[in-house]
């Protein structure tokens, strides 16, 4: 079996998924949380307040500049606004006690917006060093130029799925980008080169044992044999993730869905992103030589 | 076979030790069918033992985080406008000495109370689990410590109920216009005669004179310092002091001169602190989402188990047995490590077990192929294993650095310090770990015990 000839199907699947999540990075962006930009955000649960949600942005809005009235589970809320302090927080709560009876307060969060400049810093920060650290580790462990850049170019692949679809969530459902999902991004870096090393790894490995054939065809038989492993390892992970998005609960709801994502790409892409891309190199490389 | 035998003991042996760490203190079991009804509730024994010369005790607590059991996140910002550049860290450190003395007369358990200091940022970072009540707790927290000098009233003290209640032994000091504000700074030096430390009060101007008059007028009395209404030094005037220094002496340790310098320049370098950053968490909020994470986790190591033994047979029937003892392992260590758990570190530790099985099925799919390749069973195995190894450790690298990155170690400034992402890295990192052990040591060791031959 030739599982590498189709390799321009790869790339359209790939395709298919990148342009509409680059299109909406581009044109809407991701929806940064509280954590970055500053602000307030209040998670009260009480009889009514779900189905009123325009009237309690009307009714505390003198006090409290909200950006956003969404539900966040039964007769509970999450009221979203400018960075408040305690107090004019406690005289929201009031007001709403006045006019819906008690109000439990689950979640007070408020940031100032320097904070938040800071953190966005340390992130991208983050973000580098890992992916420097990655790129050097793939690039000593082959050695070989164009091993490094495939792995690494199939890990911007992840990231750039990962972050395309967190725009369109955003977009639709509102989905914030917080410190957790920059967690996720990260560990999918780690994800996508995790099964990107075994493949890569047994191509080295049939190479030295049959140093006669083709690349095309050491590469084959490599994804081949580690297809399954690739497959099975990421299904236990995936079982797990699956678990915790459907009934682990709502405050890292978001966050597993994102590893989730991450460890789906990251399977596709070490077998058919960068192993595609190793090829490609070589072909090209051969017709220059020509 | 018999060193394969030793080994599968010890295993089992550390297995039941982590077992009986992991497990909970007290575990209630009710059970009713018909008539027959059966309700005891186990309770863990303590053990107090001495291993190597040292007490170990085995009462082992899960940590739980802000986000988990619910409590108040404060970040504060110091404005150090007023304060000279030299003394900044003291000033700093004297507002964090402060707020813990505060913190703990109000009764909060194991309360967090750290520094952060960035460049031309002085901050505080506080937490306190279980408190909710965000007004109460920032009013604690967010007020400058007021220091002032107190007599003490000679008849008063002389009354019996003085050194009975506290409340009367306050009452019997009475203030004398001299505060914080008059102190310019202190500092511990030590006595060229006596070579102890003691600490020094510098006053300033209108301070020096007041200072002059009430040691003139009471030479022999107690001149306390108290801070936000508690004494923290009795002092007894000695002398009359004209010059604005003066020197408490009561021999003290270095420790302990240290310590009240501390509390004293808090009085001296008052800074104005400002909330940059408040987290209020409900404690329903968390145990909701632990409780839901834990049923995931509980049904996903379940399916795992169950896709190992339906895929690969009695071997991944071992490989299952091999993560019961990861789990039991790891949850051990949290507790021996003192792992404080956040709701992403639970997600962590899922992912980990999935993660866990990976070095199984790298080894079984390799030792599949050593078979295709009519190698003979036990060879099989032990080639699986030896050129599976290579691509274990390689692969696991990168998530080791990652974690790293996340965990941030040695406290870069420029790195996160949340501590929900460093909950998911250590977790993520013990997870790894452990799964080297289990998925290479321990299932390679079932696998040759009962299939070597």
């Amino acid at each position: 079996m030739n599982i590498m000839r189709h390799k321009n199907i790869y790339f359209a699947i790939s395709l298919f998924f990148l342009i509409p999540g680059i299109f909406f990075l581009l044109r809407f962006g991701l929806k940064p949380s509280i954590d970055f930009t500053g602000g307030s955000l209040l998670e009260i649960q009480g009889e009514g307040l779900s189905d009123n949600k325009v009237k309690i942005a009307e009714l505390v809005g003198d006090t409290y500049e909200i950006s956003l009235v969404q539900s966040s589970g039964d007769d509970q809320i999450i009221i979203r606004g400018k960075t408040i302090s305690n107090e004019t927080k406690d005289e929201v709560v009031a007001k709403l006690v006045e006019e819906y009876g008690e109000i439990e307060e689950k979640r007070f969060e408020t940031v100032g917006p320097t904070l938040g400049k800071e953190l966005l810093m340390k992130t991208i920060t983050a973000i580098i060093i890992v992916s420097v650290l990655i790129t050097i580790y793939v690039w000593k462990q082959f050695n070989e130029i164009r091993f490094g850049v495939s792995a690494i170019l199939a890990m911007f692949h992840d990231s750039l799925i990962l972050l395309g679809i967190f725009s369109i969530l955003g977009y639709v459902y509102n989905v914030e980008v917080d410190v957790l999902f920059v967690t996720a991004l990260l560990t999918t870096l780690s994800f996508s080169v995790h099964d990107t090393i075994v493949v890569f790894d047994r191509i080295r490995e049939l190479r030295r044992r049959n140093p006669k054939l083709s690349t095309e065809g050491v590469v084959n038989i490599a994804v081949l044999e580690t297809l399954s492993r690739s497959i099975n390892n990421s299904l236990t992970i995936i079982i797990m993730l699956l678990a915790l998005v459907l009934i682990g609960g709502e405050s890292i709801k978001w966050f597993s869905v994102a590893l989730l994502i991450g460890a789906i790409t990251g399977t596709y892409s070490s077998t058919f992103t960068a192993a595609p891309l190793l090829l490609l190199w070589e072909e090209i490389a051969k017709k220059r030589n020509k | 076979m018999l060193k394969q035998l030793r080994i599968f003991i010890l295993i089992i042996i550390l297995t039941l030790i982590a077992g009986f760490i992991a497990a909970p203190d007290r575990v209630p079991i009710n059970l009713s069918y018909k008539n027959f009804s059966y309700n005891q509730e186990f309770v863990k024994p303590e053990l107090n033992f001495n291993f190597l010369g040292k007490p170990v005790t085995t009462n082992w607590q899960l940590k739980k985080g802000l986000d988990i059991q619910g409590g108040i996140q404060v970040v504060l910002q110091a404005d150090m406008s007023e304060i000279e550049e030299v003394d900044r860290v003291q000033a700093i450190e004297s507002a964090q000495e402060i707020i813990r003395r505060r913190v703990d007369l109000y009764g909060i358990n194991e309360p967090l109370v750290q520094t952060s200091i960035n460049g031309d940022d002085y901050r505080i970072i506080i937490e306190l689990a279980g408190v909710t009540n965000s007004s109460e707790a920032l009013q604690l927290v967010g007020q400058t410590a007021q220091l002032d000098f107190r007599l003490q009233d000679q008849d008063k003290a002389q009354d019996p109920e003085a050194t009975q209640s506290a409340l009367f032994f306050f009452g019997t000091f009475e203030e004398t216009g001299l505060t914080g504000k008059q102190l310019k700074r202190t500092s511990v030096q030590f006595d060229p005669q006596t070579n102890e430390p003691v600490i020094s009060l510098e006053f300033d101007s209108e301070g020096t004179k007041l200072f002059a008059d009430i040691t003139k007028e009471h030479n022999g009395e107690v001149l306390a310092i108290f801070i936000d209404g508690f004494p923290v030094t009795t002092p007894i005037i000695q002398t009359t002091i004209l010059k604005g220094i003066a020197q408490i002496s009561g021999g003290f340790t270095v420790d302990e001169a240290k310590q009240l310098n501390i509390q004293l320049s808090a009085g001296a370098l008052p800074v104005p602190i400002e909330v940059l950053e408040q987290r209020t968490i409900g404690a329903s909020l968390g145990q909701e989402s632990v409780a839901a994470s834990v049923k995931a986790g509980v049904a996903g190591i379940l399916l795992v188990m169950l896709f190992m033994i339906l895929y690969y047979g009695f071997k991944g029937f071992l490989a299952s047995l091999a993560l019961v003892v990861y789990s039991i392992l790891t949850f051990a260590i949290y507790k021996v490590m003192g792992v404080t758990l956040t709701l992403p570190g639970v997600a962590g530790l899922i992912i980990s077990i999935g993660m866990a099985v990976d070095a199984n099925i790298l080894i079984f799919e390799r030792m599949k192929e050593e078979l295709r390749a009519g190698k003979q069973h036990a060879q099989a195995l032990e080639l699986g294993f030896g050129r599976s190894w290579d691509s274990i450790k390689d692969a696991n690298l990168a998530t080791i650095m990652t974690a790293l990155v996340l965990i941030n170690p040695l406290n870069f400034n420029f790195l996160n310090t949340s501590g929900l992402v460093r909950g998911f890295g250590l977790t993520l990192l013990i997870g790894v770990l452990i799964s080297l052990f289990t998925g290479v040591v321990v299932t390679r060791n079932f696998l040759r015990l009962f299939l070597g031959k």
